[in-house]
């Protein structure tokens, strides 16, 4: 119980309000959100095997230790890829030090158009801790099928642009998925669900 | 002040003059355009837009684009779809906000990278109700490619 009561303190002092139980890394009892949806009970993303810009191989065990928040998209994206990427980097200084351990991963839609300097540029620019993934066009195919993420090209004129899931997906620091934030969430709103995550792991 | 001077200076108003009878019919506010890293192909272009009388956005040309679309997104569980649309309706005096969460303009195919601070220029075409054409021109700010968008801000 004093391990429950520090553990207490600890999220207390971060000005935490919605406190509901206190579990262990090892069980998968979901948590309750104030704004994002649980997703304890989902097995998303577990299979991945993409490239980071270096060309290095990336599952999601490469981001153990961290809080992994997934989003797709693509840098040809007017609004929901640089307005999701830019609350991102807002969550994570609001965060705190806490916001060391998220890893922000953005993983392209459209890999025919973005390259790997492209996109490496394109999200350090948000915050120099992102990374950003990229496979083949059937890699991309099945990695979003795994994450039941949604896209679609849509032609326009003699070029496409992409329709997709918009929503943020939240692994706690030993891979498990814990929170889908959707688009419409403010960082504030959603730095409250990240800081219950973490309330577990 | 010799001649020459006083010739510049009149038709320096007369184009002035001419300039803001031109756009008297539709103004164009706020525009700005989402700066690009190096090798980006497209980006968008944001404004408000508000014609005197019942109008319609027909076009928007660019120098710094091959292509220039006008798209609309909506969003439908956490989905965000992007639609080119023929045209963006511009009800009379009405201000249009073509944001990023609905009407917005694609600047598709860019002749070169779109620094913060750039001057975009952007030429817009509204036909009125008696299907008269109008030409605006303007100059979008180039803003970073982190701008939050604040009109979304709770």
């Amino acid at each position: 119980m004093s391990v429950s009561l520090t553990r207490r303190q600890v999220v207390a002092g971060m000005g935490l309000f919605s406190l509901g139980l206190l579990t262990g890394c090892d069980n998968s009892v979901s948590l309750s959100y104030k704004y994002g949806k649980d997703l304890s009970d989902k097995i998303l993303g577990r299979t991945f095997k993409l490239k980071d810009s270096e060309g290095n191989l990336t599952t999601l065990s490469s981001f153990r230790g961290l809080m992994p928040m997934i989003f797709f998209g693509f840098t040809q994206c007017p609004a929901v890829c640089p307005t999701t990427l830019a609350r991102a980097a807002q969550i994570k200084k609001l965060m705190g030090k806490d916001g060391d351990i998220l890893q922000v991963v953005f993983i392209t839609l459209d890999p025919e158009r973005d390259t790997p300097a492209v996109l490496d540029a394109y999200v350090k620019t948000f915050d120099p801790s992102f990374v950003a993934l990229h496979g083949t066009l059937e890699e991309t195919a099945e990695t979003a099928k795994e994450f039941g993420v949604f896209y679609e090209k849509i032609p326009s004129g003699s070029t496409y642009t992409l329709s997709h899931t918009a929503t943020s997906y939240v692994y706690d620091t030993r891979g498990r998925l814990r929170v889908g934030l959707s688009q419409s969430l403010s960082a504030q709103e959603c730095t409250e669900d990240l800081l219950t995550v973490m309330e577990v792991c | 002040m010799n001649s020459n001077a006083i010739k510049t200076a009149a038709l320096g108003l007369f184009l002035l003059g001419f300039a803001l009878q031109a756009s008297a019919q539709t103004q164009v506010n706020d525009a700005w355009v989402r700066a690009t890293v190096a090798g980006q192909q497209a980006t968008g272009a944001f404004m408000t837009v508000t014609a005197s009388g019942d109008s319609k956005l027909l076009s928007v040309q660019s120098p710094v684009a091959k292509t220039v679309q006008i798209h609309e997104s909506t969003m439908k569980n956490d989905v965000m779809s992007m639609q080119p649309v023929e045209f963006v309706a511009l009800p009379a005096g009405k201000a249009v906000s073509l944001d990023p969460h609905s009407y917005h303009v694609m600047l598709i195919d860019l002749v070169g990278q779109v620094k913060e601070g750039d001057k975009v220029p952007l030429t817009l075409t509204v036909e009125n109700a008696k299907g008269e054409k109008e030409s605006i021109k303007v100059e979008a700010e180039a803003r970073a490619l982190n701008t939050m968008d604040h009109s979304k801000m709770h």
